[in-house]
């Protein structure tokens, strides 16, 4: 139950999507973009979330995009995490997507909802910042291709009245080994302590991690200590984890303490994954 | 604002007029008494207002009624004699029932959806709703219990993703 | 064994199909048009005083009604202690009191014009634990507790033995047990252990919220529509705290969605009275969101409790001394009773000649807390049988063979010094020994399964008698169709426990009819209804079957006098079965139901019997007022006693565990629904294991309740459960119907502790607190030096 009521729109092109946000934001209705609708109804309902028009970009065709071609994948920003899951078009990905929420929210919750949440974990980045990922963004000034590096940092950094509409990842990527695992507090169905992804190009191993600090981050700093030769699995670890970019959190989920010690078991687990040792 | 649109819901197109801002389960429960599905949390996060929307479980406190257009919604009250109604009765797959709607829902799509479905995917699936009353392990049983009894059920072959 | 025809048959539940078809009606699911729409606003404070409430923006909301606060209404309310009030005023005492309402065309115009309501607050200190609570410089919650009025009659569960706050400090209440000579006792022993045990408070999180409708007729008739547990105790409330006849109260309950304690308390009602009385009477709803359920309305009670035990070293328990602070929040309405029947069965089914136990009630700044299941000895259970293993693992003993050796018996007495004998008392001995079967103890308390990996059992025993104060009972009216079928009328609550379709088997098997020609009135309707004392203490099938066997024995009465006139046949020749009267000795002579339940007309016009409408009323013998220092008296008619094991594969490394096997035996006296038995026994296991490893308020430094939402109060999901394995034994209780125990709270008593004890065998350190989330376990090894 929202107590609030907005005004509703359903463009089916990325132009009338921008200007409709143009129109609306001049006439100082605060619209927003969404896809799933799965945030704000659960944040507005709760007034975290307020605005008199919302534009539902599903009905984008570019939004809905889904291929492989000239070895780039592309999928559209309306995509649900299911969706992503079941086409199996970027295992990577994929993976990321089936470990957030649950089942039934997965089949509303959409990819361009997940990267752009309110929420601090927006795990399903941790694929796109391993994969040096392009992100297609949307403004009335056109459509930008942009390096995920450069458009999320922390957060998805949309200016006023741009939206997502693709990622797209180059298509080496399908079949690199790659290891994700989600650790919860104890529950199946929850936020993450932490979530970590890695990824093995050639001999080098990426790593970006979601719920450890206040973002989710790939840290080149804790790869090259990883990436180090002749030490032992736990020294890299150990010497990794010092290089953690910023304070580790501490919530109702877990002291960060307790996170550095989860970090330490699965970086341990990735390793061995990933280099087949011990 | 309000505004009229129209749902198909159980094979029926019913209209209401709605807030545009009104979810998926504020209009089947206030406008259209379809009150099957239950308000446990409005945050999705408990599973008892969950429908079906083109064969598979969605929340409907999470979706904008007006987003539901042109999909097919069934709620509980358009399962008639169902399998699932059987196999939770037969198994007391419920106790207070508030949940028992969206449960039951949850587990029609996944059988038709994994007719070989495993008892990981059965953990997939299910673990999206909540119930206070029972063990889970007699709703296990009753999901079971349908799956085996489709496999039997050459007459019907039944394939994923055939809606 | 006696063997019946339906008594003990898995009859599945009455309303079975209206249930899977989504048209059973909860209160929310009934909708009134015209129906306006109550909104609480909350304290965003756990302890602070009320300065101004601006509602000035709130009325500029369109379809605002009216809008009331707590300075309105000065009232305060409550069912043993009056300490409570109907919104607050002056100051707020738990983050998520009410404060004020607004009353608007809907639902969503009231959350708006409740956002719009500014309110000043000066903040105070918190106490934000029991034990913070306890001491001599604690802030106090309530500073004028001696002005509280308080019902030394009150008739909620374990009230009983009067209500004695301690003015000048934070006690809302101590219960004393002073049994035999507790210094002798540890003089006796060889081995002693004193052990602490904590958890804070928690959530019901039944999936239904409660939700109240009130309206107010001219002729001043108060009309409520609620899902509760205490249709007539609401009624008594309600007309006492505004001055209403009692019999101007009428109160509708519909199936409800699950409750475990929770409904109990009597909150939003006495609210939405009020917010129909500022709109002329019209029809009001006042629902909770999950959000104000977990903060707002009552909770599950905290504790920390400090545990002395005393054994010879041949492993006979000598003493057992207990210090109970339970965390009953703001209020202490509930509380209290919860507290109290804690300490009545605080030791267990264990025969100890030397018990002392305080069982202190605190006043904190959290939420306020009532009945959970279990009552009282879910929470006691946990420290007392944590101890027990420590003990018998201090004495190099077998826990089970230590329990066993301990195991009340008759002959015995209980905590409250009653006399036990084969009917007032399970079998425990009997539970235990089928336990370690189904467990397979003999293979092993702990196997390992590899370096990181090892499987444990734990155990752990619990028992319960319920607590109804004396005087308390149940009524039943049975009605009859044309065709000789059966309606029971009968006001206890249907909340999922399957007592509705238990009572249409009693009657089913005393009639000798079939399960199918018995129905039985699904709502409860205080006007239409005989009373009934409120559905709680697992007692309902014993009072409300008492009532409706009653009841049977009437009816058949008066079909065998109406029968005879017809048949001429004496009375006591005749029987009743297969909606016939019939002749024992020649069955052929005989009259259908049909024909006399209205009356039987002779071709002449005579008249035999009347409509036949069999009456039954019920009061349970034999209970008497608790004494509050010692606990003498006896507080209910029988202990249901159960024995507990939880099997865990626990992984060393990352300190987390899968549930793998959960057992009970439990003594049901007879087992009246098989099935419904067995899966009520399974709900209240899973329920306790999820309670103990998960589940548990988390509060920030000024006590403000950090988790309002299923998203971080986390409860058991589906998969997560163990394997659950339910057996029954059977010794009958005297006086109860077909000799049936309590049943409905007995599964999740001893969940906490068994697990515990599982883990703790596992992770080689003994685990105090819940719930046991894999970061308190891996803390807990830090500490003890067996991780590094």
């Amino acid at each position: 139950m929202l107590p609030f009521n907005f005004e509703y729109y359903r463009p089916s092109s990325i132009n009338e999507a921008v200007e409709l946000f143009e129109k609306l934001d001049q006439d100082g209705k605060k619209p927003i973009y969404l896809s799933g609708g799965t945030e704000i109804t659960t944040l507005g309902r709760l007034n975290q979330i307020f605005t008199k028009a919302v534009i539902d970009v599903k009905g984008i065709p570019e939004c809905n995009a889904l291929d492989f071609k000239q070895n780039s994948v592309v999928v559209g920003a309306a995509h649900t995490l299911t969706q992503v899951w079941e086409s199996k078009i970027l295992p990577l990905l994929g993976e990321a997507c089936v470990k957030i929420g649950d089942r039934t929210s997965r089949n509303q919750i959409t990819l361009g909802g997940n990267l752009a949440s309110q929420i601090i974990y927006r795990e399903a980045v941790l694929p796109l910042l391993l994969s040096n990922s392009t992100f297609v963004v949307a403004g009335i000034d056109g459509i930008h291709q942009i390096s995920v590096h450069k458009i999320f940092k922390e957060k998805l950094l949309l200016k006023r009245g741009e939206f997502l509409v693709q990622i797209k990842v180059n298509g080496k990527y399908r079949n690199k080994p790659f290891f994700i695992e989600k650790k919860r507090k104890s529950e199946r169905v929850d936020y993450p302590l932490i979530t970590i992804e890695t990824l093995k190009i050639d001999r080098s191993i990426r790593l970006a991690i979601s719920g450890l600090c206040a973002f989710p981050f790939r840290s080149y700093e804790m790869e090259k200590e990883l990436n180090k030769t002749g030490i032992s699995l736990e020294e890299r670890i150990d010497k990794a984890v010092l290089r953690i970019p910023a304070p580790v959190i501490s919530d109702i989920r877990g002291t960060s303490e307790y996170r550095i010690f989860v970090l330490r078991n699965t970086l341990l687990d990735a390793l061995i994954d990933l280099e087949g040792v011990r | 604002m309000n505004d009229e649109l129209t749902l198909d819901i159980n094979g029926e197109q019913r209209v209401a007029t709605v807030r545009m801002a009104d979810t998926l389960l504020d209009v089947l429960r206030e406008k259209l008494d379809l009150t099957g599905a239950k308000r446990g949390c409005e945050n999705g996060d408990c599973g008892s207002c969950t429908v079906l929307a083109d064969g598979l479980p969605v929340k409907s406190c999470m979706m904008l009624a007006v987003d539901a257009i042109g999909k097919k919604l069934t709620t509980i009250e358009g399962l008639h004699d169902d399998p699932m109604q059987h196999a939770f009765i037969e198994k007391w797959a419920f106790q207070c029932g508030y949940c028992t709607s969206g449960f039951i829902l949850n587990a029609r799509a996944l059988v038709n959806q994994y007719p070989d479905a495993t008892d990981e995917i059965m953990e997939e699936w299910l673990s999206s709703n909540i119930c206070r009353c029972t063990s889970y392990q007699e709703i296990r049983e009753a999901v079971k219990s349908v799956l085996k009894e489709q496999r039997f059920n050459v007459g019907r072959p039944r394939s994923r993703n055939k809606r | 064994m006696k063997q019946y025809r339906v008594i003990g048959k898995s009859v599945p539940r009455k309303e079975s199909w209206d249930k899977v078809s989504g048209r059973v009606k909860y209160i929310d699911d009934f909708q009134e048009v015209g129906t306006l729409h109550v909104k609480l606003l909350t304290s965003l404070y756990a302890h602070a005083s009320i300065g101004k409430v601006d509602t000035d923006e709130a009325w500029k909301v369109p379809g605002v009604r009216m809008i009331v606060t707590g300075e309105d209404y000065p009232l305060l309310i409550g069912t043993t202690i009056k300490d409570r009030p109907l919104l607050a005023f002056d100051k707020v005492r738990y983050y998520g009191e009410p404060i004020a309402m607004v009353i608007a065309d809907s639902e969503a115009i009231a959350i708006q014009a409740v956002s719009s309501i500014r309110v000043t607050y000066k903040v105070l200190p918190v106490v934000n634990s029991p034990v913070q609570a306890y001491q001599n410089d604690a802030p106090l919650v309530h500073e004028q507790v001696e002005q509280y009025q308080i019902d030394q009659d009150a008739d909620g569960e374990g009230a009983s033995g009067g209500i004695h706050p301690v003015p000048g400090t934070n006690i809302a209440n101590r219960q004393g047990i002073r049994k035999g000579n507790i210094d002798r006792g540890f003089a006796q022993s060889d081995f002693i252990v004193e052990e602490i045990f904590s958890f804070n408070q928690s959530d019901h999180t039944a999936i239904e919220t409660r939700c109240a409708d009130v309206e107010i007729k001219k002729t001043g008739e108060v009309i409520i529509h609620s899902a509760s547990q205490e249709p007539f105790e609401m009624k008594e409330l309600i007309s006492e705290t505004f001055n209403i006849d009692e019999g101007k109260v009428q109160v509708h309950i519909p199936l409800v969605g699950g409750s475990f304690g929770a409904k109990t308390s009597v909150q939003l009602e006495p609210l939405a009275y009020v917010a129909s009385k500022a709109v002329g009477g019209r029809r009001v709803r006042l629902r909770n969101s999950r959000e104000e359920d977990i903060a707002t309305s009552p909770v599950h009670i905290g504790l920390h409790a400090k545990v002395k035990m005393g054994c010879t070293k041949d492993g006979k328990l000598q003493a057992i001394k207990l210090h109970f602070l339970f965390d009953g929040g703001a209020y202490a309405e509930r509380a209290i009773p919860v507290s109290k029947a804690a300490a009545y069965d605080c030791t267990g089914p264990y025969a100890i000649k030397n018990v002392w136990c305080d069982s202190l009630c605190m006043y904190t700044n959290h939420p306020y807390a009532t009945d959970f299941r279990g009552f009282g000895r879910t929470e006691a259970a946990f420290g007392v049988e944590r101890t027990i293993d420590i003990m018998a693992n201090k004495l190099g003993m077998c826990p089970l063979e230590f329990r066993l050796k301990n195991a009340i018996q008759p002959g015995d007495t209980s905590p409250t010094q009653v006399l036990l004998n084969k009917s007032n008392l399970g079998d425990i001995r009997e539970c235990l020994l089928q336990l370690k079967d189904l467990i397979d103890w003999d293979r092993g308390q702990r196997i390992d399964i590899s370096d990181r990996i090892v499987r444990t059992k734990g155990i752990s025993c619990a028992w319960k008698n319920g607590d109804p104060p004396p005087g308390v009972g149940a009524g039943a009216i049975l009605t009859f169709n044309s065709d000789g079928s059966v309606n029971i009328n009968s006001a206890a609550v249907e909340i999922g426990q399957g007592t509705k379709t238990v009572l249409t088997q009693m009657v089913a098997e005393k009639m000798k009819l079939s399960e199918d020609e018995v129905f039985i009135q699904m709502e409860v309707n205080t006007q239409m209804s005989p009373d009934n004392w409120e559905t709680a203490a697992s007692r309902t099938t014993f009072m409300s079957g008492n009532a409706v066997l009653r009841a049977v024995e009437d009816a058949i009465r008066q079909l065998k006098r109406t029968a005879a006139i017809i048949l001429k046949v004496p009375v006591d020749e005749l029987e009743v079965a297969n909606k016939k009267v019939y002749k024992k000795t020649s069955p052929n002579i005989s009259i259908d139901f049909s024909e006399i339940v209205y009356g039987f007309i002779f071709p002449d016009g005579k008249v035999a019997g009347t409509q036949v409408v069999g009456r039954g009323t019920y009061m349970i013998p034999g209970i008497t007022d608790m004494d509050p220092v010692t606990g003498k008296g006896v507080q209910g008619p029988e202990w249901g006693v159960i024995a507990q094991a939880v099997e865990v594969e626990f992984d060393k490394r990352d300190n987390t565990f899968k549930l793998i096997r959960a057992v009970s035996v439990a003594d049901a006296g007879t087992v009246l629904n098989y099935k419904g038995a067995e899966t009520q026994v399974m709900g209240a296991m899973n329920m306790g294991l999820s309670f103990a490893t998960r589940e548990g308020f988390l509060y920030d430094d000024e006590g403000r309740v950090l988790t309002t939402q299923f998203r971080s109060y986390k409860v058991m999901h589906y998969g997560e459960q163990p394997e659950y394995i339910v057996r029954f034994i059977e010794n009958p209780v005297k006086g109860a119907p077909f000799g049936s125990r309590g049943l409905g709270e007995h599964g999740i008593m001893g969940m906490p502790a068994a697990v515990a004890n599982s883990l703790s065998l596992a992770a080689n350190v003994s685990l105090q607190q819940l719930p046991l989330t894999p970061e308190f376990i891996w803390k807990t090894r830090l500490k003890a030096g067996e991780v590094y």
